[in-house]
């Protein structure tokens, strides 16, 4: 079988994550999409693996790794996720704005999104 | 000891004296007084032992050098000559007397400590200059006294007077310094040496390549220095400082130091027959106008300031037909006349509380409250004059001996023109002496009106100093035959033709201005009759005129007030000129139109561009930076999105380059 | 020379000789498995339901655990399916009940910053899709002979070579556990505003 085909793939599943990424107004939609780029990355390695018919097979043990360390990054996000649903109310990314520049320099006036309730 | 050690001890003891005096005046006031004299009055005395050790013999030089100077060696020299030896003298013994004089004088003064340390200073200074065998020693000791002149003339620094007099003395002094020191620098690069011996020397050899340029330069610090025509304009506002310190410094020494310079230079000068012609035309413009302008002035000091700047330009008259003897002759009976005037002057003004004299014309009995004042002013007014026998006549005779030859064509290296000039100049100038001198005498102790207000006698130290200056004002000029061994042994004694020219003039001068003095006191009697008391009024005008001449001349000349003017003889001799002479032709207006209102614009040019332009570009800076900054703070929106999209372009940009420029590198 | 670089040899010959335009039924097969997978992922990126955006998200990552298979890698195909399918895929949709995400279309499913998206991603797609091609155009994949990732294979691999990693990832696991734990629980602490605050939002 031709690398190309696989490398395509995983390049275009990445970018099709990447594009996720950056145009979900949805957290978990966002989380979605990592999963995307985590999985092109995958099929990357595996596809490399078997091409180079390594004798460690880091290839696929990469894999496994990442599959692992991406369950724990769905858990924790989804974590972080439901807090920030919690106490904002919301969990649009775009909503999630205090860090902007306040129009006045001078006061720390209110950005477009209503300020945390200071719950936690 | 020997000669070279007495003569470094002459500027070291005021110096040291000065040192202590600043460092003692606040601690220990009571030896202020002492440490001011003492050092003064062993300088004195050490330097008159150097003056008979070195008996107008060969030039005694001595040198040692500190450290090296690169091409052009820089040393602590000595060369004593006639002319050191003889002018050390004089300046230590006036700078005695002033410093015996001021302890009276300034008695109550709060400040007395610090002046009197700055006069030690200066006194060190001058003999510095006086000794010194090295152009840049020499010019060590020129600056100090500027400075020292400064602080001096600035003592009274709680008046406007005093505080731009100051400043003004400061400035065009320093104005002729740096001509002065770019000439010192040029005469170095041609001689190759700052030693007054070796570049006299060189002088000789001919190895002078710019010879003009070079006296003409020094010419300029030396102008500044001693009051010449155009840079004379100072030293009648000098006066605003103490009396004591406008006889030392303002007669009888700093202004001295410029003469004295070229004097010792003189060869340098000869060497050029332009800069003769030049120095000989400002030597006449500065004689006859200085004395025109004292004719007419009010203020008793200023009638002496403007006489001095006068005397000064004999002695530089004298020196441009290139006879350095008669300059220095002159100098040295100058130098003890007008520091005898002077100081009686500050007796007269003690004892009138005026420095008007016109005010003092209307005061009577004067001379009767200030005996030794009025002797003495008179003796030192006859020197002035140059009545024969005083000192005066025989230096000035001397002078014109000198412009005579010149003009005879009997003197080498001397343009005829410059000695005509100097000759003409000299005898005008001789006849405006004498007539000032008359009327300033017949003014201060003649005059008609309220008695004289009595503060009492004189102190011993004001009036004995008179004396002891009234005695070579006498009897100076029998020092002519001997002295001339001293000097480059020229003849310095009158000849019949210049004794009957000289001292004709002076008795023209002086008869004429009597009868008008007379004329004029029988007018201002008659005027007197028609009004009942005006005199109080008159003389609370001109005391406070007193300290601004143009608005006492107002004052003056306002025919609605009788009996104001008092009777001036100098008025009437004057004509139509007295108003300019009073201001001394104008040239102060002349100078503010053509350098401070110049300036003045410029600054304002430079201030205008500064707070428009520069400004404006130091707030564009600013502007542009605040803009800026709202431009990246509207990219700042706190939606993570966007900035990741921005750190994502900007990677896949970085790798679009790298992948490119690759496959750019692997094809060629 | 390396057993790697002898199979980079062969496979270079291999490629050299077989076209693009004359595939093998392995290709073929892996070529549709992958329009299959691309286009599940493009929909869970582009729909408006959020919870279909899940369930694409499912045909996607079992798309990708088929090509697995093809690539002769079993035991990570098998592990992505329990872990993917079986348990993230889970999660999320937990996740989207629990922030109450709508059911049905919502508008508003995607950002203002989606125009920017799509070109950064189209630029990258391309970039990326050019390099590689570049790249491995005549790179060939030998799939015959030993299975390279049977279990057997991957297990031995694992534990023999891979063991220190692993047991750092299982410590990474069960922080991560904890870390869930402690984010989500509800701390007793703010009782008194949280739940408040959590009807205030339900009624809206």
């Amino acid at each position: 079988m031709h690398l190309a085909y696989p490398a395509v793939l995983a390049a275009l599943l990445f970018c099709t994550g990447l594009y996720g990424v950056l145009a979900r107004r949805n957290a978990i939609l966002v989380l979605m999409s990592v999963e995307l780029m985590l999985n092109a990355v995958n099929l990357n390695l595996v596809a490399f693996d078997v091409w180079l018919r390594d004798t460690l097979h880091a290839g696929q043990a990469l894999t496994l790794f990442t599959i692992a360390i991406a369950a724990a990054e769905i858990g924790i996000g989804l974590a972080i996720v439901l807090m920030v649903y919690r106490n904002r109310g919301t969990s649009d990314v775009d909503r999630l704005r205090d860090t902007a520049e306040s129009r006045e320099p001078d006061t720390t006036g209110t950005t477009g999104t209503a300020r945390p309730e200071v719950a936690a | 000891m020997s000669t070279t050690t007495l003569a470094v001890l002459v500027p070291l003891l005021p110096f040291l004296g000065a040192v202590a005096g600043l460092l003692l005046g606040r601690t220990a006031p009571g030896f202020v007084r002492p440490l001011a004299v003492l050092p003064a009055l062993a300088a004195a005395v050490l330097a008159v032992l150097v003056a008979v050790r070195q008996g107008g013999g060969p030039a005694l030089d001595a040198a040692t050098e500190l450290t090296p100077t690169g091409s052009v060696p820089i040393e602590l020299s000595l060369h004593l000559d006639g002319f050191a030896a003889l002018t050390a003298v004089l300046v230590a013994t006036v700078s005695t007397c002033v410093q015996l004089y001021s302890t009276a004088y300034l008695r109550e003064d709060p400040r007395y400590p610090s002046y009197a340390a700055l006069v030690s200073l200066f006194t060190s200074a001058m003999l510095l200059v006086v000794y010194s065998g090295d152009l840049m020693v020499l010019l060590v000791g020129w600056e100090v006294m500027g400075i020292c002149s400064y602080f001096l003339v600035g003592h009274y620094w709680e008046t406007e007077a005093a505080r731009s007099a100051s400043l003004k003395a400061f400035l065009v002094t320093k104005l002729g310094d740096v001509p002065f020191l770019i000439g010192l620098f040029a005469l170095a690069a041609d001689t190759g040496s700052f030693q007054i011996t070796d570049i006299l020397g060189s002088v000789a050899a001919g190895g002078l390549d710019h010879p003009t340029v070079i006296a003409l330069l020094l010419l300029a610090g030396v102008a500044g220095k001693s009051a010449q025509f155009p840079l004379h304009t100072w030293l009648p506002d000098a006066m605003a400082g103490p009396t004591p310190v406008s006889a030392l410094i303002h007669a009888a020494t700093m202004v001295a130091a410029g003469v004295y310079f070229i004097a010792r230079l003189l060869p340098v000068f000869t060497a050029s027959r332009a800069a003769l012609l030049v120095m000989a035309a400002m030597a006449a413009v500065t004689m006859a106008g200085s004395a025109l302008a004292a004719l007419a002035q009010d203020d008793i000091k200023r009638v002496l300031a403007y006489s001095t700047v006068g005397q000064l330009g004999y002695m530089t008259g004298a020196l441009a037909v290139g006879d350095r003897g008669a300059a220095v002759f002159h100098l040295l009976s100058h130098g003890a006349f007008k520091a005898l005037l002077f100081l009686g002057a500050g007796v007269i003004i003690h004892a009138a509380g005026t420095n008007s004299l016109a005010a003092m014309a209307r005061m009577d009995g004067l001379a009767r409250r200030v005996p030794d004042a009025f002797w003495t002013m008179t003796i030192g007014l006859l020197a002035l004059a140059a009545i024969p026998p005083f000192a005066g006549f025989f230096s000035k005779e001397a002078v014109l001996v000198a412009a005579e030859n010149a003009a005879a064509g009997h003197t080498e290296a001397v343009p005829a023109a410059a000695g005509w000039l100097v000759l003409a100049s000299g005898v005008l100038t001789a006849l405006l002496t004498a007539a000032y001198a008359t009327r300033l005498w017949l003014m201060a102790f003649r005059g008609r009106g309220a008695a004289a207000p009595d503060h009492g006698r004189q102190p011993l130290a004001m009036t004995g100093v008179l004396w002891l200056l009234a005695l070579p004002s006498l009897a100076f000029g029998l020092a002519a035959v001997p002295l001339a061994d001293w000097f480059d042994g020229g003849q310095l004694t009158p000849t019949a033709a210049t004794t009957v020219l000289g001292t004709g003039a002076a008795a023209v001068g002086a008869l004429l201005t009597y009868g008008l003095w007379q004329r004029a006191v029988a007018a201002a009697a008659a005027g007197s009759y028609r009004s009942a008391e005006p005199v109080p009024a008159s003389v609370a005008a001109a005391e406070s005129a007193a300290e601004a001449p143009e608005v006492a001349e107002v004052t003056h000349d306002h025919p609605a007030v009788p009996a104001g003017p008092a009777p001036d003889p100098g008025r009437a001799l004057l004509g139509p000129l007295y108003r300019h002479a009073a201001a001394g032709f104008h040239l102060d207006a002349v100078y503010d139109r053509l350098f401070v209102r110049p300036v003045r614009a410029a600054a304002g040019l430079v201030r205008f561009l500064d707070r428009e332009v520069v400004d404006t570009y130091v707030g564009g800076a600013g502007a542009g930076t605040r803009l800026l900054g709202n431009l990246v703070r509207r990219a700042q929106t706190g939606n993570v999105q966007s900035y990741l999209s921005a750190l994502f372009a900007g990677a896949v940009v970085l790798a679009i380059a790298t992948a490119v420029l690759a496959n750019l590198n692997a094809g060629s | 020379m390396t057993p790697a670089s002898t199979a980079l040899a062969t496979a270079a010959a291999g490629a050299a000789e077989r076209g693009f335009l004359s595939p093998t039924g392995v290709e073929i097969a892996f070529v549709l498995v992958g329009l299959a997978t691309l286009g599940a992922a493009v929909v869970t990126v582009t729909t408006r339901q959020l919870v279909h955006a899940a369930l694409w998200l499912v045909v996607a990552l079992g798309g990708i655990a088929v090509e697995y298979l093809l690539l002769t890698a079993e035991f990570i195909a098998w592990v992505q399916v329990l872990i993917y399918l079986g348990s993230v895929i889970v999660l999320l949709l937990f996740g989207l009940m629990l922030t109450k995400a709508p059911i049905g279309r919502s508008p508003d499913a995607d950002s203002g910053n989606r125009w920017v998206a799509l070109g950064v991603a189209a630029v990258a797609a391309s970039a990326l899709v050019w390099v590689v091609v570049d790249a491995f155009r005549t790179t060939w994949i030998d799939l015959d002979g030993p299975v390279q990732g049977s279990t057997q294979v991957t297990g031995e691999v694992l534990f023999r070579h891979w063991v220190l990693p692993f047991e750092a990832l299982s410590v990474l696991l069960l922080a991560a556990l904890i870390g869930a734990i402690v984010l989500s629980r509800k701390d007793t602490a703010d009782t008194a505003a949280a739940p408040a605050d959590a009807t205030d939002q339900g009624e809206r």
